[in-house]
């Protein structure tokens, strides 16, 4: 009973142990797998090895069309693609994403670099 | 006396998951239970023949969201057997820290239903605030809350610092403290044991024959622990299975409640034991032909893994057997005889995960 009564008064005087969420966000852990933001486009290689370890078939390399593109609906966020880069140039946020109301997917394209030597042939 | 068939689910307020069953029905008795499962059938088994080795731990993990690291435990130990890999000693022992935290979480989820099932909303509430300092511990060692993907074959993602390692031995102190005042009002209440105590008997007898398994089995007496084979670390930690004779449902939240107690003793026991140095070592290969058989004990129970190698990346045939099915039978043993308003209670006891029964 006394046990009950001090419950009673701690719940009473406590904060709530829940947030008033849409307002009041708690900040990510550090390390947390939020989603996965993007990849730096310049450096990539276009090996495609992102697109063989991702087990939701989430991402498209394109080497011919220098693109990475990421479909975040089927992206599982298990970060296996940000571990097996070797340029480590795909990016993991530790911010979660919130509700979309487009579906369209993240296509990222290199842009086509001049060619060396071709200024000066001009 | 004209029976009534009563249908429970595939939708009920009790359970989350679609499980249905068919009560036949003598006035307010059940005089026999028809199941009907395969509501949420994904064909995860098929998907894992299709995938290569390395990405089916993502896979299998996705299996049950309440026991996700111990799905990938047993996968990475079945992968680990078959390939000859020699993991290092920590990662045995995170493996440990992670496997028990997850139990504490889902015995927390469950006393919480369980609450909730007898209509205890505080009850419910004060063990889900408990459950959720165990899932920030998880959100900030593994980076996400549930399917925390810790494991792959050989070794951990992630390593524990000497901090968080700190940080964690707290928190479980803390678990154990506010634990131990809802502990009077589950095992003591008065209103709580009229509908525990007596209900939905399964004597050690019954127990054996029809093949229970995990806190059910231990409940009803019979001292069954796969953590006991010693498989990753548990060899070098010291504990005794939790058992209780009485088979009741009052027996299995006992069960459950002090195995919450042996876990925060596990990951102390473990924290204050584990070895300096690597935590994972890169895997070269492919599975070799050849079967395995691997076994972890779950929250639920016992979880066996079969896989099938074929000299290529992909497996042959991967077979997984959940705690929740084994239970299944034990469940319609228990069930003819008890009163339709214990429905829910018993069905909920032998905490039941549907989607990890169907796969």
């Amino acid at each position: 009973m006394f046990k009950m009564v001090e419950n009673v008064l701690k719940n009473l005087v406590s904060k709530p142990a829940t947030r008033n969420y849409p307002f009041d966000k708690r900040e990510p852990f550090k390390d947390s797998r939020g989603h996965i933001s993007g990849c730096d486009i310049d450096v990539c290689i276009f090996c495609g090895m992102c697109q063989r370890k991702c087990p939701a078939n989430a991402i498209v390399v394109s080497k011919p069309e220098k693109s990475w593109e990421i479909d975040q609906f089927k992206c599982v966020i298990c970060n296996a693609c940000v571990e097996v880069c070797p340029k480590k140039c795909i990016f993991s946020s530790a911010e979660h994403k919130s509700a979309q109301s487009f579906k369209d997917k993240l296509k990222l394209v290199q842009a086509s670099k001049p060619v060396e030597g071709a200024e000066q042939n001009a | 006396m004209s029976s009534t068939v009563i249908p429970f689910g595939p939708q009920h307020p009790v359970l989350p998951e679609p499980l249905h069953i068919k009560l036949v029905m003598e006035d307010e008795r059940i005089v026999e239970a028809i199941p009907a499962i395969g509501y949420v059938h994904r064909g995860l088994e098929k998907l894992t023949e299709t995938k290569e080795f390395t990405q089916n731990t993502f896979v299998v993990e996705r299996v049950c969201g309440i026991c996700s690291v111990m799905h990938a435990m047993a996968y990475c130990q079945g992968m680990e057997e078959l390939m000859n890999i020699a993991i290092p000693d920590r990662a045995k022992f995170l493996r440990v820290i992670w496997a028990e935290l997850h139990r504490m979480h889902s015995h927390l989820l469950w006393l919480g239903l369980l609450a909730d099932a007898f209509g205890f909303e505080s009850l419910f509430m004060q063990a889900w605030r408990n459950r959720e300092k165990v899932m920030d511990i998880m959100e900030e060692t593994c980076g996400s809350r549930v399917v925390i993907s810790a494991n792959i074959i050989g070794g951990t993602r992630r390593d524990l610092s000497k901090e968080q390692m700190v940080k964690i031995n707290q928190i479980v102190d803390e678990i154990k403290e506010d634990l131990e005042q809802l502990e009077s009002v589950f095992l003591n209440n008065y209103t709580v044991k009229h509908r525990l105590v007596g209900r939905g008997v399964l004597t050690k007898e019954d127990a054996v024959e029809y093949c229970t398994v995990g806190p059910m089995a231990r409940a009803s007496g019979i001292s069954m622990d796969l953590r006991t084979t010693g498989y990753s670390a548990y060899g070098q930690l010291d504990f005794e299975p939790i058992i209780h004779s009485d088979g009741d449902n009052y027996a299995r939240t006992y069960v459950r409640l002090h195995e919450i107690y042996q876990s925060v003793d596990l990951v102390k026991q473990a924290i204050a034991k584990i070895p300096e140095g690597e935590h994972v070592i890169p895997v070269k290969g492919v599975p070799p032909k050849g079967d395995v058989i691997s076994r972890v004990e779950q929250p639920r129970g016992e979880v066996l893994y079969f896989m099938r190698g074929n000299g290529t990346k992909t497996l042959d045939r991967l077979r997984l057997r959940t705690p929740t099915f084994a239970n299944i039978p034990s469940l319609l043993k228990m069930l003819p005889g008890s009163e339709l308003s214990d429905v829910g209670m018993l069905i909920l006891t032998i905490d039941p995960c549907i989607s990890c029964t169907e796969r």
